[in-house]
């Protein structure tokens, strides 16, 4: 299990000490088709971003909250791991970008017919955001409905 | 950060109408931060998906999240601890 031991002493005591928001209350959306036909769209917030894209601002206090579109059909060794983090081995996910940003598996997902699509495009931003308020009254709201409008029927979130 | 960052996130997503399930590599965080479903794995940070390069693996631990979307479960939070020995025979 992940735990507070990975981490150093200065994030450990940082993350004890931190007030987690609280999701309160808890919102419920049943699954409204069966996996067979429904539409996935994955949102990971590894940090990675495609070259041609803008990196995620590492100097901007409490994290940047900001997302990037990545295309279905990216070539997982085209993303760029741009996570400000030190706090995680990022070596791995750099060999196998499908570590934090499964786009090939869930393709395959597809083609087996475990889920029903793959949404045309998937979401990926920094998870490294301390101070979330933008992220939750901004960034995230326009992403739901990015989504809705896609006609996703499920998202799996990924962390890193 | 990025756990409790993939919780919030998933609970607008719900909020919308979309079924979800976060991902979640700190399970204290997922207790505290209450996401609507949330599969806790037992990797450490940077290995969400288990093994780099290891399509069965990888598989295993997204076929236990789609198997969370799948329970009859009324209402949330729903955290339920990723068991890799459960899923063995489904990446021989």
């Amino acid at each position: 299990m992940g735990d507070l031991s990975e981490f150093s002493l200065p994030v450990r005591l940082f993350l004890r000490a931190y007030r987690f928001r609280v999701i309160d209350p808890v919102p419920w959306a049943p699954l409204r088709v069966p996996l067979a036909r429904a539409r996935l769209a994955l949102i990971s917030s590894a940090g990675f971003v495609l070259p041609d894209q803008a990196r995620f601002d590492e100097s901007l206090r409490g994290g940047d909250a900001s997302f990037r579109e990545i295309p279905f059909d990216t070539d997982p060794s085209a993303l760029v791991d741009t996570h400000r983090s030190e706090s995680f081995d990022h070596e791995a996910m750099r060999r196998d970008p499908n570590l934090a940003f499964p786009l090939e598996r869930v393709r395959e997902l597809a083609t087996r017919g475990r889920i029903g699509a793959v949404n045309h495009r998937h979401w990926s931003f920094m998870g490294s955001l301390t101070a979330p308020g933008r992220f939750v009254a901004d960034s995230l709201p326009r992403l739901a409905a990015a989504a809705v409008a896609d006609g996703v029927d499920v998202a799996l979130f990924v962390p890193v | 950060m990025c756990n409790q960052a993939v919780c919030l996130a998933a609970a607008e997503f719900e909020r919308s109408g979309i079924s979800t399930v976060a991902l979640v590599l700190l399970r204290q965080v997922a207790e505290r931060v209450r996401p609507p479903r949330a599969l806790a794995l037992p990797f450490r940070h940077g290995y969400p998906l288990d093994t780099p390069h290891d399509p069965a693996r990888q598989h295993a631990v997204l076929e236990a999240a789609l198997r969370l979307l799948e329970t009859p479960a009324a209402h949330g939070p729903l955290l339920v601890d990723y068991d890799p020995a459960a899923y063995e025979g489904e990446r021989a």
